[in-house]
């Protein structure tokens, strides 16, 4: 392939183009659910009946309730979304759809999915649209077309303005405006400057962007390298967890077809612009999400955040001035200098704009990554995207911000998202992840989980996070054994406290978010725990007491013979009883008895 | 400059001055646990905590540089609450051994506790039990009571460039170790002791030998002789409440009698010694062309390790005289017992040092063996020297003024700058000016080597040629230097020094790591100035000028670098490596 110049970008726009086109989501959640399987029956379909249609593998279509997906387009109209779809789903689909031309058709109406009118897909625009590994596929969808706007008009100055009047702020968690990011770092004077992608996304339960780097690499690729012209810099670095080993491999591969194409390396476009771009692995240490912290794990220190100022904006990596967002920031910033910051800014709220990206999991029906506007209320999310719960228990509190975030409960479901008001409820955006609790779920067990994973990522360095969130695990950990005094609970309130107050860095900071918002949400099932010894959740597994209930016992000796510790004793003839002194509360006679006979 | 308040009082300040430093100004010290004025801040202790005025978020006063019209509160309520849930977290992860811990009155973390009057532990006790590493027989770690301020690091990675400490593990796991989980007399460390002597607890602590040198003390059999280093004497006031700097050689002197030592001598008076053969050397290199140039010091054992590990491509250029402390002890069990006519086998050598790599020094190749015994058998640092004395109960700062032993006591004022950086060159410099024209300076001073900058460079003229010379303290100073000679050896350039002084603690010895605690730039500074007003109060300023260095050639040793004074006095090098397994 020979360099592209700029006239030659806009001869890969996708035309309106006659024929069929059949995409299969094939990031990694899908092939897990066996789409490799779905997308070779539908190659054989399609070969067997002689249909003429492009089939595509394409990224993360956001409906992981119901993967593996496949849509069905013609003439470049969406005729339909097929969820659960296996070998035998998809012979049924193309026979009914395409074959008999009946997308209608009764027979495969189980499987056709109806998405929710509310989300708008501004950064997943292209995930589960376009083939990843393909850049012409990007080119299509007005692929670098923001890029090649900002190197006409050439003027970095112009692309701040445009970001400022977008209202962008970053989307890693901390909502910084994104302009004024790039114009500390351009204000500085320096023979080398910075851009990170920071891809070392690690919230338990979130994924959003993983599914962008493997959904549409290109997009925040070009973000970067638009980065690169604003800022003055000319190297950038992917940071990607090494757990993430499709995104990084789509990543690689769009670097080099970029590169092939003239839109990386030496005179970009044919300009005097040039930017490169590698890729490093995280080795896992949740911390190095931290600016910082990434930093020095980029420079091969350990992985401890330093103090701020110095601002990497202003001296970074290698002491240089650099720039570090998040994958959906960068990957909001072609669209933007695309179609004008004016655009963006109607979508949103008054200070938060534009989208944001959302992992919506737990006990909902329709969980998956959704993309909705600033401003849509938590019960929007919830009920009308994520169809309320599955189980039809009542919805308890929704989690967000992952484990630095905190638990809404559900009367304050109707705020609308921002980042300020999710701060005023205790909790934060976050990088995204949103997890729905019902009655089932203990708050406790929520705080200690979430808090045990920030105790386990902490890097150790400050004393505060260090020490404290040991000792709030510790006192987490008694309260939910029945050990715990009424005192603890201030005791907990005080470390918390002097954690957001006194600890280096966001992750010390905000540890104790969960344990803070349940407390205030929630105190009344933390008393009951302490005074009552009773998990009213029924999740604390050392405060059940078991027992038999003897007119269900059918005394089959099951519970006897499972109990570990011959907690059991009796016979058929006397019957069954529990000592609880013996008792490890460890639920095998719970588990086993079929009878519905223990009582816990 | 700008002006910014800190509890409404107006303070002026200097670009990029922390908010810690300024409030100093203002007589305001903000508590802090891992902030020490050598390292750069780490943030780590979360203690130093200060918030804007009007708004609640907390900011760390060591990391945050003050601003044009700050307005800063160092204390209010929830400050002092913060910083006291936060001290009372650091002490949940501490053992509670003060009472039987090296820094039992003497630690920082013990004294912010006692200020913020804890009386309870309202916290679990979450301690890590750790083994203690005593494999340097220096230096002793014992991670278990690291609040992890990182000043060892630092200073072990970023002063000296060693990288022979790190931390290990994360989270509430996170410790201090040598590098790579092994033991720290494996691993690539000095023993410089910088360590401990910037450790705010008692996690770092030198070897101590006390209990040794009160045994050989009361050992009929023995008969025990001491040497006091250089800076030893304007350091060890401060153990007793007297200023950096103040010059005690003569309490020393008197004190350690009272001890039991049966001669007490000085080693400003073999570091006398040690110029007569340096500076005999450098004659020979630079005048005669007898050896390879620069002309590199090697009175620091730190140093010589950090040769012998990291650059032994400079082997060659390495003064091969022993260090004055090697060169006493070796006299001390030769010329001493021959002229006073004591069997030198009951002969017992300790010295009082400010470093605790010379006790590693000791026992470092066969050449310290040069007497037919170990030359020196026992070093204790300052700080344990201080421990000594209160364990004798005398009362020091009263004691009368007495002399030293004369034959190996009295020295130059050359001899008693060794302590400080730049003092070996300036002092060799005094002796070759002389050894090559035959004449003495008629300005001794040397005032372009002196000072606490990490290298210094200048050239002397002596007869009509140029010498040029680096003085460097600090190790990771040391690679500026090497590779300046490097480079110009491989591009066949002029050398760009004849004469190298390196010195492995910031400062010299009396930054030494066995000195008081407490050492900054500023103490620093006052115990060098008390060295050089020791030097200028001197009849004799040069080496060659001490009668009893005379004596001691006319009588025993003949020459400089004769084969005899070869034998006691000078040593070899060889590479070590970094990593034992």
């Amino acid at each position: 392939m020979v360099k592209l110049s700029m006239a030659q970008l806009d001869s890969f726009k996708r035309k309106k183009e006659d024929g069929v086109v059949v995409r299969v989501g094939m990031s990694s959640c899908g092939v897990a659910a066996g789409s490799k399987d779905t997308f070779q029956k539908i190659q054989s379909e399609l070969k067997a009946n002689g249909i003429d249609a492009e089939l595509m593998k394409c990224g993360c279509l956001g409906m992981c309730y119901a993967e593996p997906l496949v849509e069905i387009e013609r003439h470049g109209v969406l005729e339909g979304t097929y969820g659960n779809v296996d070998a035998k789903a998809a012979a049924e689909i193309i026979q009914h759809h395409l074959v008999k031309g009946n997308p209608q058709a009764a027979e495969i109406s189980k499987y056709r999915i109806v998405t929710s009118e509310k989300q708008i897909r501004i950064v997943l625009r292209n995930c589960g649209v376009i083939d990843p590994e393909n850049i012409e596929d990007y080119l299509a969808q007005d692929g670098y077309q923001g890029l090649k706007k900002v190197l006409t008009k050439g003027a970095p100055d112009k692309v701040l303005e445009e970001l400022k009047l977008s209202g962008l702020r970053g989307r890693g968690g901390g909502g910084f405006p994104t302009w004024m990011k790039w114009s500390f770092a351009r204000g500085v004077q320096a023979d080398q400057k910075f851009i990170i992608c920071n891809g070392d996304e690690g919230d338990p339960g979130a994924y959003m962007d993983r599914s962008v780097l493997e959904g549409d690499p290109h997009s925040v690729l070009e973000g970067m390298i638009i980065a690169g012209f604003t800022v003055g810099a000319s190297r950038g670095f992917f940071y990607i967890r090494a757990e993430y080993p499709l995104a990084i491999e789509r990543i690689q591969k769009a670097i080099d077809q970029a590169h092939e194409y003239g839109l990386l390396g030496e005179h970009i476009l044919g300009t005097k612009f040039s930017f490169d771009l590698e890729v490093r692995l995280g080795a896992g240490a949740f911390v190095c999400g931290e600016e910082t912290a990434l930093i020095a794990s980029i420079e091969g220190k350990r992985g401890c955040p330093t103090p701020r100022p110095p601002y990497p904006s202003v001296k970074g990596l290698w002491g240089k001035p650099t720039v570090i967002n998040n994958v959906e920031t960068l990957a909001n910033v072609p669209v933007i200098l695309n179609k004008g910051g004016e655009w963006f800014s109607q979508i949103g709220t008054k200070d938060s704009k534009g989208t944001k990206v959302f992992a919506l999991t737990g006990k909902v029906k329709n969980t998956g990554l959704v993309e909705v506007p600033m401003g849509i209320t938590l019960r929007e999310i919830v009920f009308d995207i994520g169809g309320g719960t599955a189980n039809g228990k009542k919805i308890k509190a929704i989690q967000t911000g992952g484990p630095s975030g905190g638990v809404i409960p559900e009367q304050f479901f109707d705020t609308p998202v921002d980042y300020e008001n999710l701060q005023k409820l205790g909790s934060i955006m976050g990088s995204g992840g949103m997890i729905v609790m019902d009655e089932d779920d203990c708050m406790i067990d929520i705080a200690k989980f979430y808090l045990g994973f920030c105790v386990d990522e902490s890097c150790g360095k400050c004393a505060p996070c260090r020490i404290g969130g040991t000792q709030l695990l510790g006192y987490l950990k008694d309260i939910s054994e029945g050990k715990a005094s009424e005192d603890d609970l201030a005791k907990m309130r005080r470390i918390s406290v002097a954690m957001q107050k006194a600890s280096l860095c966001g992750l010390g900071q905000t540890a104790s978010n969960p344990v803070l918002s349940t407390l205030q949400y929630f105190e009344e099932e933390y008393r009951t725990h302490i005074k009552d010894k009773r998990c009213p959740a029924g999740k604390c597994s050392q405060l059940f007491n078991y027992s038999i209930i003897q007119e269900k016992c059918r005394r089959c000796t099951l519970c006897q013979r499972n109990c570990p510790v011959g907690a059991i004793p009796g016979d058929r003839e006397q019957g069954f009883w529990i000592v609880p002194e013996k008792c490890i509360r460890c639920g095998q006679c719970f588990e086993v008895c079929k009878f519905g006979a223990i009582k816990r | 400059m700008g002006k910014a308040i800190i509890n409404d009082i107006p303070v002026e300040f200097e670009d990029g001055m922390t908010i810690l430093d300024a409030a100093k100004r203002v007589q305001v010290n903000i508590p802090t646990l891992c902030k020490h004025p050598d390292v750069a801040a780490s943030g780590a202790c979360g203690i130093c905590i200060v918030k804007v005025k009007g708004t609640r978020k907390m900011i760390r006063s060591c990391c945050t540089p003050i601003e044009e019209g700050m307005n800063i509160i160092t204390h209010d309520t929830e400050l002092v609450a913060t910083r006291r849930t936060v001290l009372e977290l650091i002490l949940s992860n501490h053992p509670n051994d003060c009472l039987k811990c090296g820094r039992n009155n003497n630690c920082e973390l013990q004294n912010m506790v006692a200020d913020f009057g804890i009386r309870e532990e309202n916290f679990k006790k979450v301690v890590r039990e750790l083994p203690i590493d005593r494999s340097t027989k220096t230096i002793i770690l014992e991670p278990s009571k690291c609040i992890k301020c990182g000043r060892c690091v630092t200073v072990c990675q970023e002063t000296q460039n060693v990288w022979a400490l790190s931390f290990l593990e994360r989270g509430v796991e996170t410790r201090i170790s040598a590098a790579g989980d092994i033991k720290l007399g494996e691993s690539p460390c000095v023993r410089c002791g910088q360590c401990s002597a910037h450790c705010p607890t008692g996690a770092i602590f030198e070897h101590d030998d006390t209990i040794k040198v009160w045994e050989v003390l009361q050992d009929p059999d023995k008969h025990c002789v001491v040497q006091i280093a250089p800076s030893v004497r304007v350091a060890v006031g401060e153990g007793f409440g007297m200023k950096p700097g103040t010059n005690l050689t003569k309490k020393l002197y008197a004190l350690l009698r009272r001890l039991g030592f049966k001669a007490v001598f000085d080693t400003n008076f073999s570091a006398d010694v040690t110029i007569m053969e340096e500076a005999t050397e450098f004659v020979q290199r630079f005048v005669y062309k007898k050896g390879p140039l620069p002309l590199i010091t090697t009175c620091c054992p730190s140093w010589v390790d950090f040769m012998e590990k990291f650059h032994t491509d400079m082997i060659e250029h390495f003064s091969s005289a022993k260090s004055p402390q090697e060169i006493m002890g070796a006299l001390a069990k030769t010329y001493y017992p021959e002229t006073r006519k004591i069997d030198p086998s009951k002969v017992v050598v300790v010295s009082i040092m400010p470093c605790t790599a010379k006790k590693y020094e000791i026992s470092r190749s066969q050449d310290m063996f040069a007497s037919g015994y170990q030359d020196t058998d026992l070093v204790l640092t300052t700080r344990e020297l201080i421990r000594m004395i209160k364990q004798a109960g005398i009362d020091f700062e009263n004691l009368p003024d007495e002399d030293p032993d004369h034959l190996m006591g009295d020295y130059s004022g050359a001899g008693t700058i060794f302590g400080t950086t730049g003092g070996v060159m300036e002092a060799a410099l005094r002796t070759a000016y002389h050894f090559i024209t035959k004449e003495n300076l008629k300005d001794v001073e040397f005032m372009d080597v002196r000072g606490l900058e990490g290298v210094k460079e200048t050239s002397v003229t002596i007869q009509g040629s140029k010498v040029n010379i680096a003085v460097a303290h600090g190790l990771s100073n040391v690679e500026y230097v090497l590779n300046k000679v490097r480079q110009a050896k491989e591009n066949n350039e002029p050398l760009p020094y004849h004469f190298i002084e390196v010195m492995a603690c910031p400062g010299g010895c009396i930054g030494g790591g066995g000195q008081p605690y407490g050492v900054s730039n500023e103490v620093r500074a006052a115990r060098a100035q008390g060295l050089y007003e020791d030097d200028e109060a001197s009849v004799t300023r040069c080496s060659h000028d001490n009668p009893f260095v005379k004596k001691l050639y006319a009588e025993y040793l003949g020459a400089p670098l004769s084969e005899k004074a070869h034998h006691l006095l000078h040593t070899k090098y060889k590479p070590r490596p970094e990593y034992k397994r």
